[in-house]
């Protein structure tokens, strides 16, 4: 069986970034797999620009800020194969992948980086009654349709879901020679940024219906036409609010899952929360020498974020690799509350912690001129104005490892002061 | 004079600006929380511009589509012009990034650019 | 003019088409959709009833318990997956134990073996997960699980290898009785034939109704299903219906599927409209409802989807199998409704021995009763399935994700006989689109294959045949 120090399950920018930085960490034997026909994950198809302000100072579409990562790992002759399914990962580091050139193969890794990123969530989780003819795509499938195929999944669309996708979806749709009607977001507010709500949507005069929802599709062969209504405070339609669209398209973008279809198999521990790996500060997983990274551990909403972090899985592995033993325990529990969704990492070690780490996390809600705070045992260690918070962007705090020196408990929350 | 109204990008807070406009020149802003509120309205509404990114066909590449954008932000109000512009146009393999696939595009001054590198391949 | 034409090619029709095919007979499928088992045959409850439900003496009763002891073989030799995991139906109170005993005499009377009532402790050990309310349940260990797509197109493919003819996307607008024989006029012209088999489903009544004047009439009855993902497949182990209760009325079931999902319904509602498979809030409303009654803590979060099936039921509530009084050599499978799919089968059966008494045929020497479904390599140890790779290495490319569904596979379900042309065809056969994400990764390369495969543009792929189309036009078109 072949061996390699570190093995890395997907070829996007957190794959990629982690890699790059095990292989600059002077460990030789690394290896990526990754199941599309190129590098990049879903940067390909994100032509789109708006990419790497925060670690380039410019912004590139998906395709140029993969490149830039890409050109890196093949400078630094990282090995990596295309086309290559993961289909099984062991307790004790055995991976078993497939492709058609080998076939069925199994090898044994040092250290394992997770970096399989998110999915869709699909129509089937909402339940959305009605028929099922063709014509209703997740944003992300019609996004791959046009750009990488080059092929119109309809004319008169519909989106539900205001994420970033969805928006971004309603303008390429626009521009390559689509109507869109109308964008329906069942919360009051859209999960998007305020950029995207402008640039995609009322450039083109297309009306985002915020509080409403698709109640019904029409058609049977194809999609013909859906039904909107208003929701409640509870989200349920309410009666009397049904407006007719018609349409022959249905997009859905209804937020995204981190994709741990593998990582469950292997018994690593998930988050009901986040539904990626719970993790320590070392981005370390419920099994020692397993690490997570990117939107299989939580989804972001910047790349940038998701290649820090990356580049910290990265890191610790290396580190890992070097004492051959668990980098991190999981030691103290960040707790959240009062609006504080989750946290990445959920546990934090403070005897070997780095000097300084980020945590990251979301709120539940929208919230205006609150503080972030962090409190270690009683005392308050962070306390960090915030004009706005919204669940759709990754807020983040940096704790110090003197912050944390003997402490029993660490909580992050929102405090009106 | 005239008022319009604009939700502001630089940030989540999104605020509802309203701008005076006299002459295309911008008298006030308000409705902004921040200075960087004004710095956005104004631009804004008087020079509204765009970066325009889609895809053209590729033959004799690894992939069928090469992704391409602006070199630089075209005016708001051109945008669908540079749109179609691009119906039709193909490009032969290699393509490396930077790439210009289509000078001045729509009389706007600005270059279309690839944006992505298509290896050159030989079909069977 | 041809010996047979069979109307439909859901399980029914197919079952005949495979037994008939045992016989040298010119016979001939007609199919008004794009493929087999698109009507009532694609959406059920994927169970092989016991035989205990149905009214003793009954001809349900006497073909489910049949259809439900060939099914072993049948499954056997058409390469399909069958597990009998045993069903339950519990009741909520004491007095009702009465009722279960009823029910399990009548299950005796009508010829199910293995019948017993379990009580409350019993109960809880074989299932985790049934209701704390659940007193008592009577248990049928011949109950079982099947996919129906498996064993609609296993027999179809069985029958179009054993010469059975098939057309497509052709409908049947009337029928006109000859001097001993029949015209089928249909959207692709007449067509002749000594005898029919109306196996129609939904539409049998409307055939029928041509040709004779002894009218039937079938209500389209409605069942909403929601489908949860394979991850609690195993919430229960047994097929879990509940007994009809005068608080909660006819319960649904919930079951594992063949295919490791969790499977719960069917709500009934009585409908005008013989296509209207749409489903409503209101039903899937009732029907989380109805499932939480037999079975608690049902991870309704992991619903992956939810459709509609139609059930053809008769006015008198029994099937219809056999030659038309008053018009002779047309023979109806009219009234399928559940128990179908178990009883498919023995209704195959009962229609060749009809067929052989009319047409008297000839044994067809050349009949292979054995077909390999679509080559699994999960089935494989790796050894074979390195052979496999090496020899065809679309074997080791992964289209779906969530049922790892591999390239080779899918062209295999395209290429063979009455192979797939849409991508519900490709789903039925290999499932590929059938799990979790529910064909978002997937659709994009099963367009590109099918196009590629049937050397058709990509524009012209649809996901179920006639307007289904995935693709409109090229980006840029519109502008």
């Amino acid at each position: 069986m072949r061996e390699y120090d570190v093995v890395v399950i997907g070829g996007g920018p957190a794959g990629l970034a982690a890699c790059i930085c095990v292989k600059e960490k002077g460990i030789d034997s690394v290896l990526i797999l990754e199941r599309e026909n190129q590098l990049g994950g879903i940067l390909n198809q994100c032509i789109h620009n708006g990419f790497g302000l925060h670690t380039f100072k410019e912004e590139l579409t998906g395709p140029e800020y993969a490149k830039r990562f890409i050109d890196r790992a093949e400078e630094l002759s990282i090995e990596y194969k295309l086309n290559t399914t993961v289909t099984d990962i062991s307790t004790d580091k055995i991976v078993s992948y497939m492709n058609s050139t080998e076939g069925f193969v199994q090898i044994k890794a040092g250290a394992i980086i997770l970096a399989m990123g998110c999915r869709e969530r699909p129509r089937g989780a909402l339940n959305i009654p009605g028929l099922r003819p063709a014509g209703i795509y997740s944003a992300g499938t019609a996004q791959r349709l046009v750009n990488m195929d080059g092929f119109m999944p309809g004319r008169e669309v519909v989106i539900l879901g205001s994420g970033d996708i969805g928006l971004i979806m309603a303008r390429r749709m626009t521009l390559e020679g689509a109507k869109v009607n109308v964008v329906a977001e069942i919360m009051p507010y859209s999960g998007g940024l305020k950029r995207n709500i402008v640039q995609c949507l009322d450039d083109f005069n297309i009306p985002l219906k915020l509080s409403h929802t698709v109640v019904k599709i029409e058609g049977k062969e194809r999609v013909e036409g859906v039904v909107l209504a208003k929701v409640d405070e509870n989200l349920l339609p309410i009666a009397g609010s049904e407006e007719h669209y018609s349409c022959d398209t249905l997009l859905l973008s209804v937020g995204l899952i981190p994709e741990n279809e593998i990582s469950k198999s292997t018994g690593i521990t998930l988050s009901n929360i986040t539904n990626g790996p719970v993790v320590n500060d070392s981005f370390e997983t419920s099994i020692p020498g397993i690490f997570a990274c990117g939107n299989v551990l939580h989804v972001h909403d910047l790349v940038d974020f998701v290649c820090e972090e990356a580049k910290a899985a990265g890191k610790h592995a290396v580190k890992y690799l070097k004492t051959s033993k668990n980098v991190g325990a999981f030691d103290i529990k960040i707790k959240t509350s009062n609006g504080v969704r989750y946290t990445v990492p959920q546990f934090i070690n403070p005897e070997d912690m780095d000097d300084k780490v980020v945590i990251r996390f979301r709120v539940a809600n929208i919230y205006k001129d609150m503080y972030e705070s962090i409190y270690v045992d009683d005392r308050r260690v962070i306390h960090k104005k915030r004009q706005i918070l919204a669940p759709g962007e990754m807020e983040t705090l940096n704790i110090k490892k003197s912050d944390v020196a003997g402490a029993s408990s660490v909580l992050v929350t929102l405090e009106e002061n | 004079m005239e008022v319009k109204t604009l939700t502001c990008i630089r940030c989540p807070m999104g605020c509802l600006m309203s701008v005076h406009v006299e002459n295309n020149k911008v008298v006030s802003v308000s409705g902004n929380t921040c200075k960087r509120g004004d710095t956005y309205a104004k631009k804004e509404v008087t020079d509204p511009v765009r970066t325009v990114t889609s895809t053209i066909k590729v033959s004799g590449g690894d992939i069928a589509q090469v992704s391409c954008k602006t070199s630089t932000d075209v005016k708001k109000d051109r945008v669908m012009d540079v749109m179609r512009a691009l119906k039709g146009v193909k490009t032969t393999a290699p393509v490396s990034i930077g790439d210009v696939l289509i000078k001045d595009v729509a009389g706007t001054g600005v270059d279309i650019i690839a944006t992505k590198d298509i290896r050159k391949i030989n079909r069977k | 003019m041809r010996d047979i034409i069979i109307i439909g090619a859901g399980v029914s029709g197919t079952a005949c088409a495979r037994e008939l095919s045992r016989y040298k007979l010119d016979i001939l499928v007609v199919e008004s959709r794009e493929d087999v088992c698109c009507g009532t045959s694609k959406a059920n409850s994927a169970i092989v009833h016991a035989g205990f439900d149905a009214k003793t003496d009954s001809l349900m009763a006497k073909l489910n318990v049949i259809g439900n002891a060939m099914m072993d073989k049948l499954c056997k030799e058409l390469d399909i997956k069958f597990q009998r995991n045993g069903s339950l139906v519990a009741c909520y109170s004491e007095n009702d134990i009465e009722k279960l005993e009823e029910l399990k005499n009548r299950g005796i009377a009508n010829g199910v073996n293995g019948l017993r009532i379990v009580y409350k402790d019993e109960l809880n050990k074989m299932e985790q997960n049934i209701s704390e309310k659940a007193v008592a349940a009577l248990y049928a260990p011949s109950g079982g699980i099947i996919c129906p797509f498996d064993l609609n197109i296993g027999m179809a493919e069985n029958a179009a290898s054993n010469g059975v003819e098939f057309i497509f996307d052709c409908e049947v607008k009337k029928i006109n009785k000859g001097d001993s024989f029949y015209e089928l006029e249909t959207s692709m012209g007449i067509l002749k034939s000594k005898l029919v088999i109306n196996a129609a489903g939904v539409y049998a009544d409307v055939f029928h109704n041509m040709v004779s004047s002894k009218k039937i009439h079938i209500t389209p009855r409605r069942g909403v299903y929601c489908l949860l993902d394979k991850s609690v497949g195993n919430h229960v182990k047994s097929t879990c219906f509940s007994l009809p209760d005068e608080v909660y009325g006819k319960g649904v079931l919930v079951t594992p599927t063949v295919d490791g999902n969790l499977l719960v319904g069917p709500t009934a509602t009585d409908i005008a409209d013989k296509e209207d498979t749409a489903t409503t809030a209101k039903e899937i409303k009732e029907l989380i409802k109805k499932a939480n009654i037999n079975v608690k803590n049902i991870p309704i979060k992991q619903v992956i989807t939810s459709f509609a099936g139609l059930r053809a039921h008769e006015d008198a509530g029994d099937f219809i199998v056999e030659e038309v009084e008053d018009a002779p050599g047309f023979i109806d499978c009219a009234g399928i409704e559940s128990p179908g799919l178990t009883s498919s089968p023995a209704i195959g059966v009962r229609v060749a021995n009809i067929v052989k008494g009319i047409l008297k045929p000839k044994e067809n020497e050349n009949f292979i009763g054995i077909r390999k479904g679509v080559l699994n390599p999960d089935n494989l140890s790796i050894e074979e399935r390195n052979k496999l790779i090496k020899e065809y290495p679309a074997y080791g490319n992964i289209v779906c994700r969530c049922e790892t569904v591999s390239e080779g596979e899918i062209i295999d379900a395209i290429r063979r006989p009455l192979g797939a042309k849409t991508l519900d065809g490709i789903k039925r056969r290999t499932r590929a689109g059938a799990g979790r994400c529910q064909a978002g990764f997937c659709t994009p390369r099963s367009i590109e294959i099918l196009s590629r495969e049937l050397n058709l543009p990509q524009s012209k792929i649809s996901k179920c045949g006639g307007k289904s189309t995935l693709i409109v036009e090229a980006i840029k078109d519109s502008l």
